[in-house]
């Protein structure tokens, strides 16, 4: 658990009064002004129209995070690798649809903001049914039963028209005119600022649910599962009810799929589904709770921007992912972290010199990776599908040695010079840790 | 009769298939506790190097040198890769073999081609072994049958007497005890991958003829193939068999076991008809759900045995 | 501290943000833009990387021909990744940049969400519509229940190649076995089968009817046992992928003397996948192969399909794509404009004819194509030879548009 979150925690939320937690929690604070206004840096004056394709990225991005964060309760927070997490998600928007469509008749008359509680309970529902027989279990057999029943609801989702519409799905229509504030949620950002907002509730809640004893518990089963349970608690009884929970979250990110999607297939249960859940949550960070959030954005940017400008994004993704885990299990956020008693220290300002040098060495392997990768790409699949290969205004050939060589030459180049600044680097990390260990940290 | 003895037959076959793909990975996972989910993609490659090799020399010596081929691109991810992220826990490891699958994907859809590549059956197997009933057996699966039965035998042989097999029992089980007796346990470790990766080869080979090869086989065959060797339990080669051989025949007899759970209600006296509710869950006939029987028999296991049928060993 | 971390992700989405909304893509300028989306990465992968191949060959035709009102054709791509979410960020992207057409070839569940995507989209926006053309998603109910005034299905749908399988069977047959995907997809070729058996060979029964899950049956052996034991002459599927060609090879390895009935066996892959052991036996429903053109004597088609083939290694199984392009070509041109309400209403009810020389229509009721129908046979002997095989297609049975001109139960909203 990080310094911050403990410090807060024990300090009385009322201590300070809202200035103090202004002080405390502003980069949450940014980020959700900087949620409301972002739509704006995209808006076509000329023709008065957002641009859909980044408003509905946008949408993507605040059902990832409450999805993402939903799995690190299991995964960060409890220690529980789950391969189906995607099940809770897919299951919540089906019911989300059925429901949205019960509105639409009239049987229902459920305000359209309020229905993600019917996919959070659709979540909590089947979590709690089918983590009944996952939780059972810990560790390996925990992760395999969740594979097992992945597989099992993808299959029956293909199977069974009734509920899950085959393969067409079940569409609704969000336009039911029922609202608690009398939007008619006809353009995307109105459905956009409905997500910021139901995000902004669920990341609200699930950060007060680290700090419940259920949350601790979480925590300290993962850590020692056996001195946890000599705390009194059924460690089983602990995993079942963050898992429920976890179901019921991954529910409302469902629920807001369907309602900006408008339609819910099978693929929102499936494998891959979950691999995202995964992705996103590692490659943020599980240790820091805001790390899933970081995880969210980038994965969403990468799989929907960067595939826009190269079919090889898998390959970027699957290389992000190995580099965390080999050099970087804490993830991004919790690289970041590191810095955290150097901060307290007042001496951060030491690495910046360290980091500029690291920068111009990392920036040309990059590079010279990303030419290699698209050089490769273009040769085999690009090229005849008609596509070159242009950076603004060159075209490069991938037949002609040239960018091959200046690709070999920036990775092989590149390469040697961050060996030798990342010994730099390393000499000047260890030296001003160890003036931080033995002055101590600023207050 | 005949039914029974073409489906014991099938059952067979394909269970041992099963078995080559997962003994590679039985000995992974028991030794090192790595989920490896490129196991799979040891397999495609198998098939893929057998598609090159045996174009210049000939099927029977790509079954020698596309297995060997695996092997060493095993052992060389395990010297430089997955040791550094041995230290950094199960789950790490497992994520790693999770985003190594990946790029291997790429790399072959790079290397190979988006679609299956023409891998045939050589000429000399491709004709009826015997008759049985009326269908022919091809002699190609009997070649396979052959070749896994070959590798059961040579794996427990290779396991208990030796040297190295002694000593890589002994970590299937104790490692860090193996490790304070003095063996070279890192050596193990990259011994057993690499062995695992062989076995990984050499199911590409056989199987990517008699199945498709393309880029998309390593995810296809990946989940049943952790279902069998989670099934089996962790430890146990001999659980891995006979995991393999349970859900080759499972998946075979239900195919021609036509009835649903509508059937055996009928014959206790409860009626269902469409409007009966969950009556499409009810009238799914044993055949349409066939394949999915190993990951409930899986579940099924995991919640009574959390280590697998014969497992000695948790993680 | 949380700070920092915080200020990255915020700097980065900012930059991203704002270099993004300057614009996608960049293209020539008064080009009609086509945006087409399918499955680029991932498992499917190959479907669309065809596809984009044979539609640039396609495009150089038509835009040779002057395109359409004076304009040239131009194809945007965007990968889908089989997910719907992701299609309709491409519809998202299309729209923003006023794309008249937007164009899917895989997947009826995308399809499906495209059609109710663009439904409601022009609904809501009828100042910038756009026209959805469906180039090979074949769930029957897509131009049925689902139907739309803004989709146009540019390929016959599932009822339609059951029709030609049940009209394609010879005489002889009388025993046949369904196996499908237990999926929407399957079980409508499942259904649709059986009606038309029923209807115009009644003498034909139906031996056995099995459904599997999709993509996980990889030991075909004990069907093949029991399609022997059933007796059947001929085994009619939908499946696609290793679930037709495995259940092929079981069938040839185990000796299994019957006709297949495919519908995909004549895609890319399928003739490998199958091999010469499937001579004179592996049937499919198609609309179009390279041997036709011979067949029939059209030339300068198959002048136009052999330069393909001496470019590509995989068949022109799409061909039949140039006929959208010719549709769209006319129908433009007949409403003087791109704009797609107007040239959405010349397309419906529009007649042209194809490069082979027959009469397809666009059919008003529900914007279903009607067209031509071919079953061709994997065999020696022809003059055009798939994927290197030695082996090709050779026409069966032609089934004519008027004969697939099913009844159909679209009730369309028209705007108005």
């Amino acid at each position: 658990m990080s310094e911050g979150a403990v410090r807060t925690a024990a300090q009385p939320l009322a201590a300070g009064g809202a200035a103090a937690f202004l002080r405390r929690q502003w980069p949450w604070l940014a980020a959700l002004v900087f949620a409301l206004v972002v739509p704006w840096f995209s808006f076509d004056w000329s023709t008065g129209r957002h641009s859909g394709f980044i408003v509905s990225m946008l949408s993507q991005i605040g059902i990832s995070i409450i999805f993402a964060l939903s799995y690190n309760m299991l995964m960060g927070q409890a220690g529980l690798l789950s391969f189906g997490h995607a099940v809770f998600l897919g299951l919540g928007g089906y019911v989300t649809a059925h429901v949205v469509n019960a509105t639409k008749g009239g049987a229902l008359p459920l305000p359209l903001e309020l229905t993600p509680i019917a996919g959070a309970l659709g979540g909590l529902a089947f979590a709690v049914v089918l983590g009944y027989f996952a939780t059972k279990q810990r560790a390996t057999a925990f992760a395999m039963i969740t594979l097992g029943i992945g597989e099992l609801i993808t299959s029956c989702a293909l199977m069974f028209q009734t509920f899950f519409g085959g393969e067409g799905g079940v569409s609704t229509n969000r336009m039911t005119g029922r609202s608690l504030f009398g939007v008619g949620y006809a353009a995307p950002i109105q459905v956009y600022y409905l997500i910021v907002a139901w995000t902004a509730l669920s990341v609200v809640a699930m950060l007060l649910l680290t700090r419940t004893p259920l949350g601790r518990m979480a925590n300290a089963s993962r850590d020692n599962f056996e001195r946890a349970q000599f705390v009194g608690y059924d460690p089983r009884m602990v995993r079942f009810f963050q898992f429920a929970l976890s179901g019921a979250f991954a529910g409302i990110a469902g629920a807001l799929y369907t309602l900006t999607y408008e339609i819910v297939t099978y693929d929102t249960v499936a494998g891959p589904m979950s691999a995202n859940a995964l992705l996103m949550t590692y490659i943020g960070g599980v240790g820091v709770f805001a790390g899933p959030v970081v995880g969210a954005v980038l994965i969403v940017l990468l799989q929907s921007w960067v595939s826009l400008l190269s079919n090889s994004w898998l390959v970027y993704a699957g290389v992000l992912f190995i580099m965390m885990v080999t050099f970087a299990p804490m993830g991004l956020t919790g690289l970041v972290m590191m810095h955290q008693p150097i901060w307290r220290a007042g001496r951060l300002g030491r690495l910046i010199g360290p980091y500029l040098r690291l920068l111009g060495p990392a920036l040309l392997v990059l590079i010279g990776f990303v030419l290699a990768v698209e050089l490769c790409s273009f040769l085999t699949i690009g090229a005849a599908q008609g596509k070159s290969f242009t950076l603004s205004r060159i075209t490069i050939d991938p037949r002609g040695a040239r960018p091959w060589l200046v690709a070999g030459l920036l990775l092989v180049g590149g390469g040697l010079w961050l060996r030798v600044a990342m010994r730099g680097f390393g000499a000047a990390w260890n030296a001003v840790t160890e003036e931080v260990k033995t002055t101590g940290t600023r207050a | 009769m005949e039914v029974l003895l073409v489906s014991l037959l099938n059952g067979l076959v394909y269970g041992m298939l099963l078995f080559m793909l997962a003994s590679g990975l039985t000995l992974i996972f028991s030794m090192m506790g790595v989920l490896n989910f490129a196991h799979a993609s040891m397999y495609m490659l198998g098939a893929y190097f057998a598609f090159s090799v045996s174009r210049v020399i000939g099927f029977w010596a790509a079954l020698v040198v596309a297995p060997i081929l695996c092997g060493i691109l095993g052992a060389l991810i395990e010297m430089y890769a997955l040791r550094r992220v041995h230290r950094n826990g199960h789950i790490a490891e497992l994520l790693f073999t999770v985003g190594l699958a990946f790029i291997i994907e790429k790399a072959t859809q790079m290397a190979w081609g988006l679609l299956p590549v023409p891998y045939r059956v050589p000429p000399v197997l491709d004709r009826a072994l015997f008759h049985v009933y009326g269908s022919n057996f091809h002699a190609y699966r009997g070649f396979m049958l052959l070749i896994s039965i070959l590798m059961f035998v040579a794996i427990w042989l290779l396991l208990t007497r030796t040297r190295i097999g002694l000593v890589i029992q002994a970590a299937l089980t104790h490692p860090e005890m193996v490790g304070a007796l003095g063996h070279n346990v890192p050596r193990v470790f990259t011994i057993v991958f690499a062995g695992g990766s062989v076995l990984a080869g050499l199911a590409g080979v056989i199987g990517g003829n008699y199945l498709v090869t393309e880029p998309s086989m390593a995810a296809t065959m990946g989940p049943i193939v952790f279902v069998v060797v989670v099934f089996g339990g962790l430890g146990s080669l001999a659980g891995c068999f006979i995991a393999s051989l349970i859900m080759g025949l499972v998946q075979t007899f239900a195919v021609v076991i036509d009835v649903s759970l509508a059937d055996l209600l009928a014959r206790l006296g409860v009626p269902v008809t469409s409007a009966t509710p969950l009556a499409e869950v009810l009238t799914m006939p044993l055949p349409r759900v066939g394949a999915l029987l190993p990951y409930l028999m899986l579940i099924l296991v995991l919640l009574i045995k959390p280590r697998g049928l014969m497992g000695t060993r948790d993680t | 501290m949380l700070r920092i971390k915080r200020l990255i992700s915020l700097l980065l989405a900012v930059v991203l943000t704002l270099w993004t909304g300057g614009g996608i893509v960049s293209a020539q300028q008064g080009t009609i833009k086509v945006m087409y989306t399918d499955p680029l990465s991932g498992p499917f992968a190959q479907v669309g990387d065809q596809n984009l191949q044979q539609f640039k060959y396609i495009l150089d035709y038509i835009n040779g021909r002057g395109g359409a009102v004076g304009r040239k054709f131009e194809i945007v791509s965007f990968d889908n990744k089989s997910a719907p979410s992701e299609a309709l960020l491409a519809l998202k992207a299309a729209t923003d940049q006023n794309m008249p057409i937007i164009m899917q070839c895989s997947g009826s569940n995308i399809a499906a969400a495209l059609i109710e995507g663009v439904d409601k989209h022009n609904e809501r926006n009828p100042n910038n519509r756009i026209v959805y053309v469906n180039c090979g998603a074949v769930a029957t109910e897509l131009t049925n229940e689902k139907c739309s005034y803004w989709h146009f299905r540019m390929d016959a749908h599932v009822g339609m190649k059951a029709e030609t399988m049940a009209r394609a069977l010879p005489k002889d047959v009388t025993k046949v076995y369904l196996l499908n995907q237990d999926y929407l997809f399957g079980q409508s070729v499942q259904r649709d089968v059986k009606t038309f058996l029923t209807k115009l060979r009644p003498d034909v029964k139906v031996v056995g009817d099995e459904l599997i899950p999709l993509g996980k049956v990889k030991d075909f052996s004990p069907y093949v046992t029991k399609i022997k034991a059933s007796g059947a002459q001929a085994l009619i599927t939908g499946n696609w992928g290793p679930d037709m060609t495995l259940l092929i090879k079981s069938g040839m390895d185990s000796g299994l003397d019957i006709r297949y009935y495919t519908m995909y066996a004549h895609l890319g892959g399928g003739a490998t996948a199958i091999g010469p052991a499937g001579n004179g036996k592996v049937r499919s429903v198609m609309a179009f192969h390279e041997n036709i053109a011979v067949e029939t004597g059209k030339t300068d088609t198959e002048g136009w399909t052999k330069q393909f083939r001496s470019q590509h290694d995989f068949d022109f199984y799409a061909a039949g794509f140039r006929t959208i392009f010719e549709f769209l070509q006319a129908a433009m041109n007949k409403a003087g404009s791109a704009d797609p309400t107007k040239f959405a209403a010349a397309l419906e009810g529009l007649t042209i004819t194809d490069m082979l020389g027959h009469q397809v229509t666009m059919r008003k009721a529900d914007h279903q194509i009607l067209s031509e129908y071919f079953v061709g046979v994997f065999t020696k002997g022809v003059k055009y030879d798939s994927e290197k095989t030695g082996l090709g297609w050779k026409t069966e049975t032609t089934v004519l548009p008027k004969d697939l001109d099913q009844p159909n139960s679209c009730n369309m909203k028209r705007p108005s």
